[in-house]
């Protein structure tokens, strides 16, 4: 018996998912800077950091809203899948791996072709999605990329391709690699033809993607701060057993070294491929 | 690893780390072995023109069953010292950048292309990077794909990723019955997707890498086979079947133009490795 009564009942408990503010998921760190940025900004600036510039990954249908013309696009080849040509089981079945991948990003495999306009001037433009699967080049991609290049022949018009992968797909072993050659030798017929090609290259583009179609633009630009090289960091450093210098394989030190036209920033992207596409004009066919 | 190792020739059951393991043989013929063999008169061109000579890949004319032919391949070394001088046979941009311009060179006076793939790699590398590795093999792709002479690549040995194929868009791929292929290598993978370097066994196996499956993927055109236990116990007898594969996969070509040659190789690729799912 105790001396007080309690007059009211108590408060019956409240929901688990009611005692929390959802913070989760509005704010994000920028890597570089260190600064919390609410998310909707860091969205309205196309996922470059507002205080710093550092440029964030974006997927790749997000990449295109932002830089083709609004309006109608194209997709090419959206139902194109792999087989599984190796039957790779590791840790778990590449099968496994890829209906994941499938349903994460809603895509069929890591690459994004649409024919769309640029500034008025029709284009097809090949996007990587680096949320799938690291972005990494299998017989989809290589083929995807292949009929792109193909269209552009056809149709004469350009071909840009954005790449973000780290590169070949070790689950598909040398089918992967094949691509490599495959998609470069759709290049030289579409250099042949006097098809303006334009390769930008975003964080990252390592292995057998720069080893391939990214560094074959008639014009190879990147977005500032992009991991860009053959052989990763870490397979660099387990050979030569030495740390890397800073800012190694970064954008600024490829353009320093040679191998880029230009860095150009994501918001700046879209003028200056306007702008490069009006030097680079598809030639008209040779005479037969 | 145990030398005197050896694998019956044509055998099923022989694993694809064993295959790895032949491929890899300290004693396995290497490029320059082979040309001995199979060629005479052959003369070493060097360097790049740009920056230096790289002595991981060689290259050089040569006259095979009275035929002047460009011969290229990546070279090991055979004792430590001589492996260190040809840096393993791990090629960097400047080496890749010398094989283009001989096969240009051999273009220019319509010889055939024979190239000898035995490398893990492109070299990996601070200096490698500087210099441009990932823009040199994507060069190489696309400039031997439009060459107007027949180029006929050979695995002898280690066909590893991107430094391999980088000498090795060619009409027609053959490989040593015991050679591999693949996009990397076993130890690579396993530490990747299996985060232990222990798995390499199992990666092999995993990757499809020996000569019979990858014909059986339709990636090469023929495998070459093996004396009884490999090619280092019966070296002049492999370059025997070498030379003869060599001669009839060039006879193919005899009647094509150069246009015709380049288109070959574009179309060779362009049906190579499609597997989807419909």
């Amino acid at each position: 018996m105790t001396w007080f009564h309690k007059n009211t009942p108590p408060l019956a408990p409240t929901q688990e998912d009611e005692k929390r503010v959802r913070t989760e998921g509005l704010w994000t760190k920028c890597e570089a800077c260190r600064n919390i940025i609410w998310k909707k900004d860091l969205e309205e600036n196309l996922n470059v950091c507002p205080r710093c510039g550092a440029h964030f990954r974006i997927a790749a249908r997000q990449r295109l809203q932002w830089l083709l013309d609004p309006g109608e696009w194209r997709e090419l080849d959206a139902d194109l899948a792999s087989n599984d040509p190796l039957e790779f089981t590791d840790t778990k079945p590449y099968r496994e791996r890829l209906r994941a991948a499938q349903a994460a990003t809603g895509m069929k495999d890591a690459l994004l072709s649409v024919v769309g306009t640029l500034g008025g001037q029709p284009v097809v433009c090949c996007t990587m999605e680096y949320g799938f699967i690291g972005g990494s080049m299998g017989c989809v991609v290589g083929e995807k990329i292949t009929r792109a290049a193909e269209y552009a022949l056809k149709n004469r018009v350009p071909l840009i391709v954005i790449s973000a992968s780290g590169g070949a797909r070790m689950m598909e072993g040398a089918v992967s690699l094949m691509q490599m050659g495959k998609v470069a030798a759709q290049l030289a017929l579409l250099d042949d033809a006097g098809i303006p090609y334009i390769s930008v290259l975003t964080d990252p583009t390592t292995g057998g993607v720069t080893a391939s179609y990214a560094m074959l633009g008639d014009l190879n630009l990147a977005e500032p701060g992009a991991l860009i090289g053959f052989a990763g960091p870490r397979v660099i450093e387990q050979t030569i057993r030495q740390k890397l210098p800073d800012g190694f394989q970064r954008s600024e030190f490829l353009l320093e070294h040679g191998m880029l036209d230009a860095i150009v920033p994501r918001k700046q992207m879209r003028e200056y491929l306007i702008r490069a596409l009006a030097f680079c004009q598809p030639q008209p066919a040779a005479p037969a | 690893m145990d030398l005197n190792m050896s694998l019956p020739s044509h055998s099923q059951g022989a694993d694809a780390w064993q295959r790895v393991l032949l491929a890899r043989h300290a004693q396995r013929p290497y490029f320059l072995d082979y040309i001995r063999d199979i060629c005479t008169d052959f003369c070493e061109l060097h360097g790049d023109r740009r920056f230096a000579d790289d002595e991981a890949l060689v290259g050089g004319m040569a006259v095979f069953r009275g035929r002047q032919v460009m011969v290229i391949g990546q070279q090991r070394g055979r004792d430590l010292k001589e492996r260190m001088r040809r840096n393993f046979g791990q090629a960097k941009p400047e080496g890749y950048r010398k094989a283009l311009r001989l096969m240009r060179l051999a273009e220019k006076f319509q010889r055939p292309i024979f190239s000898f793939i035995d490398t893990q790699g492109a070299y990996p590398g601070i200096d490698a990077e500087e210099r441009g590795q990932a823009e040199a093999l994507a060069v190489n792709l696309r400039e031997m794909a439009r060459l107007r002479v027949p180029v006929l690549a050979v695995i002898i040995g280690e066909g590893g990723s991107g430094g391999a194929l980088a000498i090795g868009v060619a009409n027609r791929v053959l490989m040593l019955e015991n050679s591999i292929y693949s996009v990397i290598t076993p130890e690579g993978c396993a530490s990747i997707m299996w985060r232990d370097p222990e798995k390499k066994q199992a990666a092999a196996e995993a990757l499809r890498l020996t000569a019979p499956e990858l014909l059986r993927l339709g990636l090469i055109d023929e495998v070459i086979p093996e004396p009884e236990g490999g090619a280092h116990l019966h070296p002049e007898q492999m370059a025997a079947t070498l030379a003869e594969a060599l001669e009839r996969n060039l006879e193919l070509f005899t009647a094509f133009s150069k246009m015709e040659l380049y288109q070959h190789r574009v179309k060779r690729y362009r049906n190579a490795g499609n597997f989807f799912a419909h």
